[in-house]
């Protein structure tokens, strides 16, 4: 039987952690199915049938589709699922709010996060924040799944040839409404595409004071991230936090700045392939983690930081 | 108006687990249990509307072993008014708890359910989403502030881009994220009342409910070790390590 992968994509776009579904995918049958459900996403469509691997492309398109709203896309993919043998989606926000739905309509178990894939019906995925691996076997008709993008590659995002297929809309539930969205404007990648990540905790004091790492950001090319403790004291925006019930990442390298490591800080970075601390703490727990540490006041070595790297 | 919350009671956030050495699963005995962080963050909301006046009445539940009385007893020294414990010794899983909360609500007619975005044990992050489905209510995952009117309902969510707001009409199921609220402390006349409080039992055969797990754990590991790290002098060695140690920048 084939896979479907549900697309994450912003209608124009197929978001980065599309690619590495893909790839999980491909460890379970090489016959995969991409759907792009949106309103005016004919750009992503074509962008998901590029993808390297991808056999087929579903495009739904519909208004009651724009806002991916749970209640709407949840009812799409059961009316397309009994098809599947798999049905994948990233573990991020968006993937996250939709797919129990899907599960509990199919009267499945929804197998979450999985960061490894042993054979068709047994998965590996985190658990207690990362603390601890379990390997699980689901023995359901149909296994849906959200995929940590992290643990896989990204497929290549051209060299895929796949035939684009219209499918039609659900009907529309008309439960909920989209009022608005608020979202960080940003010039800096995205946190779970980007290379290199700088992350601010509590030790910065104030939201005014990230414009350090800001700068330090800016002079690699890469994202800004928070701890959780940054979060709530309101120093920056939600969508900054790394973490266990934040964002997950594992960027090539990421400088911890002020965070002491807290194992639901831990949950969300220690993946990342060689990780930076500076703290004057010197027994904060994220030096435990640490590929290279820094005792030191943040606010000397981040600008002396940023300053050799413009020399 | 009539709110649901549902509490599940997990290993305490502040302790580190351990993994069994025959890994059958993480060593729960002798460990401090509590209820889990964003369900405290659900039973708290559920309190404040109480107290604006919008709510009048609120049920906490709990499915698992015996020993979740504790953790409803807390929700009751908190706030909550009374309490269901729907007792079994089996692992319960998401797709379970959603099925046993449907019947609940069948019979206590809520117009609100409000349940943690995710258990920090499991961390599945499904249950309310799996609820609002099986009762084809409208859903509002990872809620960072909830307004009420009536019989509608705006929520503030927390999404990956930042945050955006959707509305229904009730009733619906909402599940509560970091920062919809800071959960009080319980104190000890609050304790002491919430012993007298209303704590039913019930079996989920009673409510004809089929708690099997789904998904069979084959086994649970600890996580790979990251290799030590070195201790720089200073921002200098640290970029000469980044630049021809790790080659990264």
């Amino acid at each position: 039987m084939s896979v479907l992968v549900i697309a994450e994509h912003d209608n124009k776009a197929v978001k980065p952690s599309t690619l590495n579904t893909v790839t999980a995918a491909a460890k379970i049958d090489k016959d995969i199915h991409l759907l792009v459900a949106g309103h005016d996403c004919a750009a992503a469509a074509q962008a998901a049938a590029k993808i390297a691997g991808a056999a087929k492309v579903l495009h739904a398109d519909a208004p009651h589709y724009g806002g991916q709203l749970a209640e709407n896309v949840a009812a799409l993919v059961v009316s397309l699922a009994e098809r599947y043998s798999h049905v994948l989606v990233p573990a991020t926000g968006f993937g996250k709010n939709f797919m129990p739905r899907v599960a509990a309509l199919l009267d499945v178990a929804q197998i979450s996060d999985i960061s490894g894939i042993e054979s068709a019906d047994t998965f590996v995925r985190p658990i207690y924040a990362g603390n601890a691996l379990a390997t699980v076997q689901s023995k359901d008709r149909i296994k849906v799944i959200t995929v940590r993008a992290t643990a896989f590659d990204p497929a290549a995002a051209e060299g895929g040839s796949a035939s684009i297929e219209q499918v039609t809309a659900a009907a529309d539930p008309g439960l909920t409404r989209l009022l608005g969205q608020e979202l960080t404007k940003s010039a800096r990648p995205e946190l779970t595409a980007a290379r290199i990540i700088v992350s601010g905790g509590r030790g910065m004091g104030s939201g005014d004071n990230f414009k350090i790492l800001e700068a330090l950001a800016d002079k690699l090319g890469a994202a800004v991230g928070a701890s959780r403790a940054a979060v709530d004291s309101g120093f920056v925006p939600n969508d900054y936090q790394v973490g266990q019930t934040g964002k997950i990442v594992a960027p090539d390298l990421y400088i911890a700045v002020g965070i002491s490591g807290a194992i639901q800080h831990l949950a969300g970075m220690k993946d990342s392939k060689v990780i930076v601390a500076i703290n004057k703490d010197a027994e904060a727990p994220i030096f435990q983690v640490a590929s290279y540490w820094l005792v030191e006041d943040l606010f000397k070595a981040v600008p002396e930081l940023t300053q050799e790297l413009g020399k | 108006m009539k709110v649901l919350v549902a509490v599940k009671r997990v290993i305490d956030a502040n302790i580190k687990v351990r993994v069994k050495s025959d890994g059958s699963g993480v060593e729960t005995a002798n460990v401090k249990m509590a209820m889990n962080p964003f369900d405290e963050i659900g039973v708290e909301e559920a309190i404040r509307l109480k107290e604006a006046g919008t709510v009048s009445e609120i049920v906490a539940v709990s499915v698992g072993a015996q020993q979740c009385q504790e953790t409803l007893r807390t929700a009751l020294a908190m706030g909550a008014d009374r309490a269901i414990l729907v007792e079994t010794a089996v692992e319960v899983q998401p797709l379970a708890v959603a099925k046993v909360l449907k019947a609940i609500v069948a019979r206590e007619n809520p117009q609100l359910v409000i349940v943690g975005k995710q258990a920090i044990d499991d961390d599945c992050n499904q249950t309310g989403q799996m609820l609002a489905a099986l009762l084809n209510w409208p859903q509002a995952a990872s809620a960072s502030k909830i307004t009420l009117s009536g019989d509608k309902a705006e929520v503030k969510r927390e999404i990956d881009g930042g945050l955006e707001t959707v509305a229904f009409k009730l009733p619906a199921v909402v599940t509560a994220d970091l920062r919809l609220n800071e959960p009080r402390y319980v104190t000890l006349p609050n304790i002491m009342k919430a012993k007298k409080k209303p704590l039913e039992t019930i079996k989920p055969d009673a409510l004809g409910v089929d708690v099997a797990p789904r998904l069979t754990t084959l086994k649970v590991q600890d996580p790979p070790k990251r290799s030590a790290g070195v201790k720089v002098a200073d921002v200098q060695e640290l970029l000469h390590k980044l630049k021809n140690e790790a080659r990264i920048i």
